[in-house]
């Protein structure tokens, strides 16, 4: 470990940059903007992952660079703009929350994240502590986002930048074993799998993928 | 070779078994078109898993680096192997009818069929891995698996139920995930880099070791996202549509399998914390949601107007009960936790099986639809009146037992906290008979009454253990559980 020389400046950074690209994915209010914006986060990851296999001389790490570069930053972003072409939603989505609260309250998560993490974790290094606390918030803001979509593409997204914030997290941890980056990145296709399967049967049955619409019919159905 | 060294084999084998043989069972049948032969294939190889799982009481195979069994988890498979084992003879009959009436195809049957071999494999890698990160992919697939079961009546409720269970479940798998890396960090100081640090036996030998604040914030992750699938309250919103859309034979593994195996994750890191002298004690917040999911439960079973979905509430309502056990720690309340455990999962699916085949023969769901049952399907109306009187645990069954022990332990601690569980229990007890009241006496009115062929074995065999439990404990397995109840601290 070099201490805080440019190794760390560059990891802190391209961490601190996927944070950033949280904070955009919450704002979109355009199905294909949005897909746009998770493939920049894919991107972002995949950066901050190769960075990490350099600094801590681990090969194996370029491997779930590439995976999240091919799999989540170029295939998936590609198949969800098909998907969406085909099923005409190229309308605005309603979010639960306004944007303004919306914001605020990924502020709030971010802090909440930095609290915890840099006080739980004096003892390790220092570039595992701020990828740890960069980690925890864009999985709280890949839940905030989930929460905020009504729209089950969007609820896609928000579950696969949560997803990247668990990778991050995996790749920060100094040494972690194999087994677990190629679980994470196995479980996004197979998760992008049985998503898209839904999807389809989603559109088939209802002719929407607006989570709502099944509320709706379920409320019905009593 | 002396016959010793061929025992010796064949028990290191027995731990692959229980692995290899629902795995190949999940490729055959994922080939078989005739759904009959498919079905007999389902039953044998669960009943060799099953036998394969009980070999390990005899001799235990050595430790690897992946694989373990120790005393804690043996229990879990055995009885894992068991339910698998009667489910799929229940699923045999069950599915029979679904095809009679069209409900199912012969392509979604061998779907069905392969993932029902899937699923007990991720559920026994979960449950013999000796690597935090592989029994977070076990449970994963397991959970995967369970999502595609649960919509393969691609109905409206079905998918919807699958669509909430899926992105419910895959949030809380994520969380635990994250758990499971800051566990990793709070080791690799003192275990080191690499494999060893998500290896269960090294990481229990070091724990005292371990950064407690580290540990301290991976269990609220951890009991978050393995508690969203144990279906603690206010976690558990996926577990009642799931249970009632999905075939009754997946209910009934949902909740008298799967539900423990996420809870077996969350009590071996309960053990991890218990190991650290610095790190908080685990047990309030887990005394906290199992007190919650019973009293949010009880209430809930009031106004529910579909039996499936009754009956997944109380599965909720029990696990509940199980979480407040362990939760209040010590040999007494880990010994009724245990024993309520399996009580439960024995009780559940067999009440589960019983729904299905109700459910089959009035050819709907609806509570208000079931009448007289007593009077139109003697044999059925009566083990779903004896299956209720187990569950809300009323004596001669084990159920009994195990509430009365977790209450009784309680009271001698925290009088306040055992009052609330008395009227958690009272509450979801009046619910549950009122239920069962109308369902099973009265005037059963011109419903179908079609003559059931019901398979009844596994469920007098599950009944007949849970009365037998509850009139004398066989002393082996008290002083299994004993032993176990003091291991869980």
């Amino acid at each position: 470990m070099t201490g805080l020389g440019i190794d760390f400046d560059v990891a802190h950074m391209l961490a601190g940059l996927l944070v950033l690209v949280s904070f955009m994915l919450l704002y979109q209010d355009r199905l294909t903007a949005l897909i746009n914006v998770f493939a920049l986060h894919a991107a972002t990851l995949s950066l901050s992952v190769a960075w990490q296999a350099y600094v801590q001389d681990a090969p194996h790490l370029y491997l779930t660079a590439v995976i999240a570069l091919g799999l989540k930053a170029i295939v998936i972003p590609l198949a969800l703009h098909r998907m969406v072409r085909r099923l005409g939603i190229h309308r605005e989505i309603e979010s639960v929350v306004g944007i303004g609260p919306t914001m605020l309250a990924g502020m709030g998560l971010v802090a909440l994240s930095m609290v915890v993490m840099l006080k739980v974790t004096p003892g390790a290094d220092q570039l595992a502590r701020e990828d740890l606390a960069f980690a925890l918030s864009v999985l709280l803001l890949g839940l905030l986002m989930m929460v905020t979509r009504r729209n089950a593409v969007g609820l896609v997204l928000g579950f696969m930048s949560l997803e990247n914030g668990l990778v991050l997290a995996a790749t920060g941890a100094k040494g972690m074993p194999l087994v677990v980056e190629i679980s994470v990145a196995f479980s996004v296709l197979i998760a992008f799998i049985v998503i898209g399967v839904f999807l389809f049967r989603i559109r088939e049955r209802f002719e929407t993928v607006d989570v709502g619409a099944i509320d709706r019919f379920r409320e019905g159905r009593r | 070779m002396t016959v010793l060294d061929l025992l010796s084999d064949a028990n290191i084998n027995a731990l692959f078994a229980i692995l290899a043989l629902p795995a190949a069972a999940a490729a055959l049948l994922a080939a078989l078109p005739g759904y009959r032969l498919a079905s007999r294939v389902n039953v044998a190889a669960s009943g060799l898993t099953f036998l394969a799982a009980l070999s390990l009481f005899v001799r235990r195979p050595q430790m690897g680096l992946y694989l373990q069994v120790d005393d804690l988890s043996i229990v879990f498979i055995v009885l894992n192997t068991f339910v698998g084992f009667t489910t799929s003879l229940f699923s045999a009959s069950y599915i029979a009818h679904e095809i009679e009436i069209g409900r199912l195809t012969r392509r979604r049957l061998r779907f069905y069929h392969a993932m029902y071999q899937v699923l007990m494999f991720g559920m026994n890698l979960a449950l013999v891995s000796n690597n935090i990160g592989v029994m977070w992919v076990a449970i994963e697939l397991a959970t995967l698996t369970t999502v595609m079961m649960v919509g393969i009546y691609r109905t409206h409720q079905a998918l919807e139920a699958a669509w909430k269970y899926f992105i419910l479940g895959s949030v809380g798998i994520a969380l635990a995930l994250f758990g499971t890396i800051l566990v990793y960090v709070a080791a690799r100081p003192v275990v080191g880099e690499g494999l060893s640090g998500m290896v269960w036996t090294v990481l229990i030998g070091q724990a005292h070791r371990f950064d407690p604040a580290l540990l301290n914030v991976a269990f609220v992750f951890l009991l978050l996202g393995y508690g969203t699938k144990v279906g603690l309250a206010p976690l558990h919103a996926w577990l009642p549509d799931a249970h009632a859309e999905g075939p009754t034979p997946i209910s009934a593994v949902l909740s008298g399998l799967l539900l423990n195996v996420a809870l077996y994750a969350v009590l071996r890191f309960k053990l991890l914390l218990a190991a650290n002298p610095g790190a908080i004690a685990p047990g309030p917040m887990m005394v906290t949601m199992g007190l919650a999911s019973v009293l949010f439960a009880a209430f809930m079973l009031y106004r529910r107007k579909d039996i499936k979905r009754l009956f997944a509430y109380s599965s909720i309502e029990h696990m509940g009960i199980i979480a407040f056990a362990f939760g209040m720690g010590g040999p007494l309340a880990n010994f009724a936790g245990l024993l309520h455990m399996t009580m439960h999962s024995l009780t559940k699916s067999a009440i589960f099986y019983t729904v299905g085949h109700i459910a089959q023969v009035k050819g709907t769901q609806r509570i208000a639809d079931i009448r007289g049952l007593t009077a139109s399907h003697p044999a059925l109306g009566w083990t779903l009146v004896a299956g209720v009187i187990a569950i809300a645990g009323l004596p001669p069954f084990g159920i009994f037992v195990s509430e009365f022990l977790v209450v009784s332990s309680t009271f001698a601690r925290q009088p306040l906290l055992a009052m609330l569980l008395v009227f958690g229990l009272l509450v979801a007890f009046g619910a549950l008979l009122m239920q069962v009241q109308a369902m099973a006496f009265g005037d059963p009115g011109k419903g179908p009454a079609a003559p059931v062929r019901a398979s009844y074995l596994p469920i007098f065999g599950h009944l007949l253990l849970v009365l037998g439990a509850g009139i004398a404990l066989p002393p082996a397995l008290a002083a299994w559980f004993e032993h176990v109840a003091r291991l869980l601290g």
